[in-house]
C-alpha cells in the first residue's frame, strides 16, 4: 500500500548552513509515528519544511509527497488545500497559536469556513460538536469565551478541536504536552489517542520525551543533528536500542521504579550545525566510535523486522538475549 | 536526635491578587501550614504541579520572602530578617539555583567574574585566594578556565547551569535550594547535571531542598520526598518507597501519569478536571473534585497529615480512616 506521506531526501539549509541532511520517512494511513531527539535535531524543521512553513531564506530540497502528489515547491493554492485540511499541526504553546481578541467560536468557525465551507448555523453546530468532542465542559456557553479564559490544558484541547475542523488525514503534534502538568499531559495524550481511533487519523508525535513517544506511537524515529539515526517499532526500540545515541537517551532517563542506578550521561554536547564533525555526527560523543566512524557518514541501513540503524557498530544484543 | 539542618514549622504565605482591572482583591493562599525538616546531608525532594506552592516554599526557606505565619530555623537558629547583617552571614551558608540559568547570569560579564562575585560580597579570602577558588570551582563542575573567560551567551545550556552551580558553591554553603534546576535541559545534558549534583552532594556533605515537577529526577536525587497539592503536603515519605507504593490518590495519579518507555499503560489513572487553581481552593480536601475515591466527608473536612506507617505520612481521609480501602485503591 502506498504511504499517505512519503518524504525522501529532504534537506534544509539556513544561510548556507545545512540543518537537515536528507530525511527519508514514510507515514502510512492511520499510523502513529514518533520523532524523538534533543533540541536542534531537526524534528520540527522536517515538518515545517514539508508544509512550506519555513521562512523564504531557508533552502529546501528533496521531495515530500502526499498521496503521490508533490508538495515541495507546489503553488500556494495547492498547499492551502493541504495545510489544515489534509495535514493539520498543533504546537507546544497553544496560547500563542490562538488569537487573544477573538472568541473561540469565531476562530473555530473560521477554520470550518476555510476547510469545510461551512457557514452560519451549520458552522456553529459543528463548532459546538468539536468542542464537545475534545472534552470542554459546558461547550455551548464556552464557545463565546476568549482564549485567556481557559486553562493551559483546555487551550490545547481547543487547538486539537481546530486541527480536527478540517478532518485531516494526518495530525502533526509538535511537543503538544511539553508545557502542561503531568496529570494534564495524561489527559491530552488520552484525548489524542481517542480522536485518532475514532477518525482513523495518522499522527506524527514530535517530542523530546521518550516515555510519551513510546506509549503513543507504533513506530519511532530517533533524530540526531539533522538525520534519522534509528528507526524501529516503538516497543522494540525501547527494549533493545541499537544506535549508541538511542541507548544513551534511554540510559539518561532516571528510572521510576526498581534500584537506583547512576545515570548514563552522554558526554559532551550536541554539535553546532555550522561545525559538524566529518563522518558520523555522534562519533565525538560515542564510546564505541572507531577511526572509520570519523571517515564517512553511515547510511540508515535497513535491517530485519522493520528496523534501520545508521551506525557502523550498532550495539545489538546477542541473538539469544534478544530472543528473551 | 541532632538538630536538623533546616526546620520548617507551620509556614503559610498568602498573596493578594485582583482578577481584572476592577475586580475585588482576593487572597490566594500559596502555601498553607507547611511543616518539614531536613537532616544534615539529606536531600528533600518537593514534587507538585504548577500552583502547588513548591517554589514559594523554596523562597521562604531561604528567607527571600518572609512567611506570614510560622517559622524557619536554619541550624537551630531562626532565619534573620532579610537585609540585616545576620541574614547576610546566614545567606552565605545557604544558596539557590533556579531553572533558567541564562536569566540567573549577567550576559555582559565573563562567567568567572560572576563565580567570583559571592566571594567579593562576603569578603572571603585575598585576591589570589579568590582566583584560586574560582579555578577550583570551575574544575569541580567539570569546566576549565577557558570556559570561565567566556560570556554566558557563548556557553551551552548545560554549561550555564554548571556555572550557576559553581557560583552557588563559592561560599561553601551547607544548604542548597534547587528550583527546577534541570527542567530546561535536554535529557542527555540533564543526566550530566543530575550526576554532578549527586557527586557534589556526596563530596561536600550538602543538605538540599530539590524542587521539581519531574518525578524521575526527584526520585533519582532525593532521600525523602514531599508531594504538594495546592499549598499543602499530601504525602511524605522515603523516595523509593513513596513512588513504589503511593498511598494518596493524587500521588497515585501522578506516578501513573508518568510515561515510561517499554510500558504501554492500559490502566493509567487519568484525572478528570482542571489543574488546581489556588485562587479558588475547593473546600475540604483540595483534591476531592478530581479524586476517584472522594466521599462526602472529603468535601467538608480538611484531612491532616497522619502516619499510616512510621516511614510515611499521608493527608487523606481514606488512608487515615481505613487503610484497607486505600490498599484497594492502589
Amino acid at each position: 500500500m502506498a504511504p499517505l506521506v512519503r518524504i525522501s531526501g529532504l534537506k534544509v539549509a539556513f544561510d548556507g548552513t545545512p540543518v537537515l541532511h536528507g530525511i527519508d520517512l514514510d507515514i502510512g494511513k492511520g499510523e502513529a509515528v514518533g520523532l524523538v531527539g534533543e533540541s536542534g535535531s531537526g524534528k520540527s524543521v522536517t515538518w515545517l519544511a514539508a508544509l512550506g512553513l519555513l521562512p523564504a531564506k531557508a533552502k529546501v530540497a528533496g521531495s515530500v509527497q502526499l498521496d503521490g502528489r508533490e508538495l515541495l515547491g507546489a503553488p500556494g493554492a495547492v498547499l492551502d488545500q493541504v495545510r489544515g485540511r489534509r495535514i493539520a499541526m498543533i504546537f507546544q504553546d497553544p496560547a500563542s497559536a490562538l488569537n487573544p481578541v477573538l472568541t473561540i467560536r469565531r476562530q473555530l468557525c473560521e477554520s470550518l469556513a476555510l476547510h469545510r465551507a461551512l457557514h452560519g448555523e451549520a458552522a456553529r453546530i459543528e463548532a459546538l460538536r468539536l468542542l464537545d468532542l475534545v472534552g470542554i465542559p459546558d461547550a455551548a456557553r464556552r464557545l463565546s469565551a476568549y482564549p485567556h479564559e481557559f486553562s493551559g490544558g483546555q487551550v490545547q484541547r481547543i487547538m486539537i478541536a481546530m486541527a480536527l475542523a478540517g478532518q485531516p488525514d494526518l495530525l502533526i503534534a509538535d511537543e503538544p504536552t511539553t508545557a502542561l502538568d503531568a496529570t494534564i499531559q495524561a489527559q491530552i495524550l488520552d484525548l489524542l489517542s481517542a480522536v485518532r481511533r475514532e477518525f482513523n487519523m495518522a499522527m506524527v508525535l514530535i517530542s523530546h520525551d521518550l516515555g510519551v513517544v513510546a506509549e503513543n506511537c507504533d513506530r519511532v524515529c530517533v533524530m540526531y543533528a539533522g538525520r534519522i539515526v534509528e528507526r524501529a517499532p516503538a516497543t522494540r526500540l525501547f527494549d533493545d536500542p541499537w544506535h549508541p545515541y538511542a541507548q544513551g537517551l534511554i540510559g539518561a532517563l532516571p528510572p521510576l521504579d526498581g534500584a537506583r542506578r547512576r545515570l548514563q550521561a552522554i558526554p559532551g554536547t550536541v554539535p553546532d550545525p555550522r561545525t559538524l564533525p566529518s563522518g558520523c555526527a555522534f562519533a565525538p560523543r560515542c564510546h564505541h566510535a572507531g577511526d572509520d566512524c570519523h571517515a564517512g557518514v553511515p547510511p540508515l541501513a535497513p535491517s530485519e523486522q522493520e528496523r534501520a540503524v545508521a551506525c557502523l557498530r550498532p550495539q545489538r544484543l546477542p541473538v539469544e538475549l534478544a530472543a528473551e | 536526635m541532632t538538630t536538623p539542618q533546616v526546620e520548617v514549622q507551620a509556614i503559610s504565605r498568602t498573596y493578594r491578587m485582583r482578577s481584572g482591572l476592577f475586580g475585588r482583591p482576593i487572597s490566594v493562599r500559596a502555601v498553607d501550614n507547611l511543616s518539614f525538616s531536613i537532616q544534615k546531608g539529606e536531600t528533600l525532594g518537593i514534587v507538585g504541579e504548577s500552583g502547588s506552592g513548591k517554589s514559594t516554599t523554596g523562597r521562604m526557606v531561604l528567607g527571600l520572602e518572609p512567611p506570614d505565619q510560622g517559622s524557619v530555623h536554619f541550624d537551630g537558629a531562626p532565619i534573620a530578617a532579610p537585609g540585616t547583617a545576620a541574614w547576610c552571614a546566614q545567606r552565605a551558608r545557604m544558596q539557590m539555583i533556579f531553572q533558567d540559568p541564562l536569566g540567573a547570569l549577567d550576559r555582559r560579564l565573563a562567567v568567572a567574574a560572576q563565580i567570583r562575585e559571592p566571594l567579593d560580597i562576603h569578603n572571603i579570602g585575598t585576591k589570589a585566594e579568590r582566583d584560586a577558588r574560582v579555578h577550583e570551582l570551575l574544575r569541580s563542575v567539570d569546566l576549565n578556565d577557558s570556559h570561565g573567560a567566556r560570556y554566558p551567551g557563548a556557553l551551552s545550556g548545560g554549561q550555564r547551569q554548571r556555572i550557576v552551580l559553581a557560583r552557588a558553591l563559592a561560599t561553601k554553603p551547607d544548604f542548597l535550594v534547587c528550583d527546577e534546576p534541570v527542567s530546561a535541559l535536554d535529557v542527555s545534558i540533564q543526566a550530566q547535571v543530575v550526576n554532578l549534583l549527586i557527586d557534589l552532594q556526596a563530596r561536600l556533605g550538602l543538605t538540599m531542598l530539590f524542587i521539581s515537577h519531574d518525578l524521575r529526577v526527584i526520585r533519582q536525587i532525593s532521600s525523602k520526598v514531599a508531594v504538594m497539592y495546592l499549598g499543602r503536603i499530601v504525602e511524605f515519605g522515603d523516595a523509593d518507597d513513596l513512588f513504589a507504593r503511593p498511598q494518596h490518590p493524587y500521588t497515585q495519579a501522578l506516578v501513573s501519569a508518568s510515561p515510561a518507555p517499554g510500558r504501554r499503560s492500559s490502566n493509567r489513572i487519568v484525572l478528570t478536571g482542571d489543574p488546581p487553581n489556588p485562587a479558588a481552593r475547593p473546600s475540604g480536601c483540595a483534591f476531592h473534585p478530581r479524586c476517584r475515591h472522594a466521599t462526602a466527608r472529603c468535601a467538608v473536612e480538611v484531612p491532616q497529615l497522619t502516619a499510616p506507617d512510621p516511614q510515611r505520612q499521608v493527608a487523606c481521609h481514606l488512608v487515615a480512616g481505613a487503610s484497607s480501602q486505600a490498599q484497594d485503591a492502589a
